[in-house]
């Protein structure tokens, strides 16, 4: 076992190995193709952002006054679009699954270190056309393309958007891949399958999605620009097509999508809280299957999106009994994080406070799609600010608090600094705050019957669009600190030590930051996963808060 | 802003309590079970927080603990499902002798047409307590008839029709949305629905100037298009005799049988070539471009007449009567 020994300064490590841009632009190291990789999604996180806040300043007054409505409804069809498919779909995945899916189990690397840079090569190639469909004029079909509207109505940039997601989709193809190679191939001596993070099982679940689902949404979106350029008749009542079918083509993978989002998040949440409360895992096996449920069910509910479409009734039994199905995985993880807890020994530091946030908004998440998939209910508030409200609860509230939670816990192991605690704790606090009150008027909006994607609204619903737009402003403040104290950490934060916090995966038994190969000699794993009651606590190791 | 608040909305519909009913319910059960979570996460979290000199105890998991706690949600759940599934039923199922109206949407308005054939542009006048049937294709994109007050919303495609129904309970003028994305004036693609006391609603009938009813306006375009030279009522023409049809099971060449509903009539007529009734020969052409979806819905609305006693605004009108001229309704 290599051990944790800290040498001051000047030791070479990743970061530090190779100077200069082609050093970055040329690298297969994995952990600089996920700081790559950070860079890019950061960047598109404030754009889609920035979308954002935009939406929320024209919705502070029924009116429809701020921007035109073409403009305005570019403004929800590009912030879905980057959202999704340049930020959410790669966050954890491409970051952290990529600094610290090798690490994990004791590996040097991807096992396809080149396709891993090429990955990253088709996002930014995909991201500089979406950039560029944004920079001619934008696009405004919403990110979910629906036919006849994206094939033979809309005069925007439909086709380059399409083909810009379609490259983005390789990228994502490419990382799932990896991983399911390196989880099954380079596994270190002794890191056996039910020794393996569960965040290893997050993300081998998260990749089979990713190779199983996103094939279908690019010959889906190829689909669409054939019928927009060459008019194929595929979705076009009028010469035999139909438009329904486009939407189960879309909804077959951008279902599963919403899985790929969360289940890195959820893997992310399970090493957080293990951690502050030094504790085993409760239920290793359960979360490890409830993970691989999700994945395989999540193939089964799609048309849950459609039952208001014009499906047959038996068609949106079946598919709504099915919805239910996936929940049970959901809340099987939401007991056994509770679980872990119990007895333990436990500690408020930010990614816990980020673990705390991510189970109570996922919790909402999960408890109103319940309502969702309830039929009678669905059809009510299918398309209001219901579903804007659950979906943003399920992919904001959970996905991205446990995107921000897990670079926190990693943030010493990847630049080798640590954060300052304190305002690590308050970003957190008023991203939870901000985040609901955004957030939960938009339910209350959504049953009341305000349609989603609106411009202009009557003007009783103005107040709770007030409190949501609000909120917003609140939240936008939480996502801006982090990155200021993060860029600052790296040249003022105090220097982590090798296992800051007294945590068991492999990835701290290497230095902080790693080597460029990871581990100076292979880790032989003798010992299970979360083996708190092994580890020496922080205090011991004389870490200083 | 203050002064119009609503925190729940208005209640106008047979539908409407029963959907609030499951809603409640959904609010009751899975705000307790939040609640639970919340509490015991902060519980523990207070009462195990970090303390020097105590450190963590290791707990083993528990099979039977999983199964309890797979086992009690999956029953809650297919509760729920069980419940909203037989709301969804009860949506999509209208009563017999429900009053049809016409629906045809665009960018970015709601054309609606009564049987009586009152048209009316992002209105919808309706009496209290009578089954309405809504009868709805889309001459573009996709758009979607949204009542907040009565729960039911519907898609509205274009080359086919969707249906919804609902009875109202109240009168009052209650939002009427589309709530698909249809492009630049989504959000104005608005309008209401009045709900008026049967008396009134006669009056608002009577009230205003039709050209002949939905049925006779269909009878009109059937003589016009030569529809009667093989749709015959007296002998077997080269087409199928259409008299009674409407709901009745039709056998097709192909061996499959298909019930006489509007989309099925709608469509023989726009692509007469999908279903070829058993015994004829696919010789009919199609209407796609010569009729519009305003005088497809007259043309079904006049099949469908066919098969109903003689009753109601559109009078008797007969398959093949030489009369080309509709009669005037009764009012001018």
């Amino acid at each position: 076992m290599a051990t944790a020994i800290t040498i001051p300064a000047e030791r070479e490590h990743y970061l530090n190995k190779e100077h200069g841009i082609s050093s970055w632009l040329l690298t297969t190291d994995h952990k600089r193709i996920a700081l790559l990789y950070l860079l890019s999604i950061t960047f598109f996180f404030f754009i889609g952002g920035f979308f954002a806040l935009l939406i929320r300043l024209e919705l502070l007054t029924p009116a429809g006054d701020l921007v035109q409505a073409d403009t305005y409804n570019k403004l929800f069809s590009m912030h879905g679009q980057v959202m999704v498919f340049f930020f959410l779909i790669p966050s954890i995945p491409a970051v952290l699954g990529n600094f610290l899916v090798p690490l994990m189990i004791g590996a040097k690397d991807l096992a396809f270190p080149k396709i891993n840079l090429l990955s990253w090569y088709l996002y930014v190639i995909a991201g500089i056309m979406m950039l560029h469909a944004m920079i001619t004029g934008g696009v405004d079909t919403g990110w979910t393309f629906y036919t006849p509207l994206s094939t033979a109505f809309s005069n925007t940039h439909v086709i380059e958007a399409g083909l810009s997601i379609f490259v983005a989709g390789f990228s994502s193809i490419f990382t799932g891949l990896n991983f399911v190679v390196t989880i099954h191939r380079m596994r270190a001596p002794g890191m056996t399958w039910s020794r393996m993070p569960l965040f290893i099982w997050a993300h081998y679940a998260t990749s089979i999605i990713q190779l199983l689902g996103t094939p279908v949404l690019a010959i889906t979106l190829v689909l669409v620009v054939l019928e927009r350029a060459f008019h194929l008749c595929i979705f076009d009542s009028t010469c035999g097509g139909d438009p329904l079918l486009f939407q189960h083509l879309f909804w077959f993978y951008s279902h599963p999508a919403v899985y790929i989002m969360i289940l890195p998040s959820m893997g992310v949440v399970t090493e957080i809280i293990t951690c502050f409360s030094r504790k085993r895992v409760f239920g290793y096996h359960f979360i490890a299957l409830a993970s691989i449920s999700i994945a395989v069910f999540g193939f089964l509910v799609w048309a849950h999106h459609m039952f208001v479409a014009g499906m047959s009734v038996y068609a949106a039994l079946a598919f709504s009994l099915l919805s239910y199905s996936v929940a049970v995985p959901s809340a099987i993880k939401v007991f056994n994080w509770t679980a872990t807890m119990y007895k333990g020994s436990i500690s408020y530091s930010t990614p816990m406070l980020y673990a705390f946030g991510f189970i109570g908004l996922f919790t909402m998440g999960g408890m109103t799609g319940l309502f969702l998939a309830s039929l009678g209910i669905d059809v009510h508030v299918t398309d209001t600010y219901f579903v804007v409200a659950h979906f943003h609860y399920i992919m904001v509230g959970g996905a991205v608090m446990g995107y921000l939670g897990g670079m926190h816990f990693w943030w010493p192991k990847i630049s080798g600094r640590m954060y300052p605690e304190g305002w690590g704790r308050l970003a957190a606090l008023i991203v939870f705050i901000g985040f609901n009150l955004t957030f939960f008027p938009q339910f209350i909006l959504g049953y009341l019957g305000m349609p989603r994607r609106y411009w202009q609204y009557p003007p009783e619903f103005q107040v709770l669009n007030v409190l949501s737009t609000a909120g917003s402003t609140i939240l936008a403040v939480g996502y801006v600190l982090p990155m200021v104290y993060f860029l600052w950490s790296m040249r003022y934060g105090k220097i982590a030590s090798d296992n800051p916090w007294g945590a068991a995966g492999l990835e701290w038994k290497t230095s902080s930051p790693p080597t460029t190969f990871n581990f100076d000699e292979t880790p032989v794993v003798t010992w299970e996963a979360y083996n708190y009651d092994e580890i020496p606590t922080p205090e011991e190791v004389a870490v200083e808060r | 802003m203050f002064n119009n608040f609503p925190l729940w909305p208005t209640n106008a519909s047979t539908i409407a309590g029963d959907v609030d009913a499951l809603f409640i319910f959904l609010l009751v059960v899975t705000g307790l079970v939040s609640i639970a979570i919340f509490i015991l996460i902060l519980f523990f979290a207070a009462k195990y927080r970090r303390r020097p000199g105590i450190e963590a105890e290791q707990v083993e998991g528990s099979t039977p603990l999983e199964i309890t706690w797979s086992i009690i949600p999956l029953g809650v759940f297919l509760v729920i499902f069980a419940w909203g599934a037989i709301i969804y039923f009860h949506e999509r199922t209208p009563a017999k002798g429900a009053t049809d109206v016409y629906v045809v949407a665009k960018q970015w308005m709601w054309k609606l047409q009564h049987e009586g054939g009152q048209r009316e542009i992002n209105e919808l006048h309706i009496p209290v307590g009578r089954d309405v049937r809504m009868i709805m294709t889309s001459q573009d994109v996709i758009h979607s008839f949204y009542v907040p007050a009565f729960r039911i919303k519907q898609d509205v495609l274009p080359g086919r029709y969707s249906y919804t129904w609902f009875h109202a309970t109240k009168a009052g003028t209650y939002h009427l949305f589309c709530a698909e994305y249809c492009g630049t004036q989504h959000s104005g693609m608005i309008g209401q629905v009045v709900v008026m006391e049967p008396s009134q609603y006669e009056s608002w009938l009577s009230g205003g100037t039709t050209s002949g009813s939905l049925a006779q306006n269909g009878e009109a375009l059937f003589q016009q298009l030569g529809c009667t030279t093989c749709h015959r009522s007296d002998v077997q023409g080269r087409g199928p005799n259409l008299i009674g049809l409407f709901g009745k099971t039709v056998a097709l060449e192909d061996g499959r049988t298909v019930t006489a509903d509007e989309d099925y009539i709608r469509e023989s007529i726009l692509n007469p070539a999908a279903k070829v009734v058993s015994g004829f020969k696919p010789i009919m052409p199609t209407f796609q471009s010569i009729v519009s979806e305003e005088q497809v819905n007259q043309l079904v609305a006049y099949i469908k007449s066919l098969s109903k006693p003689a009753t109601g605004v559109a009078g008797t009108p007969t398959i093949g009567s030489p009369q080309t001229q509709p009669q005037n309704p009764k009012v001018q």
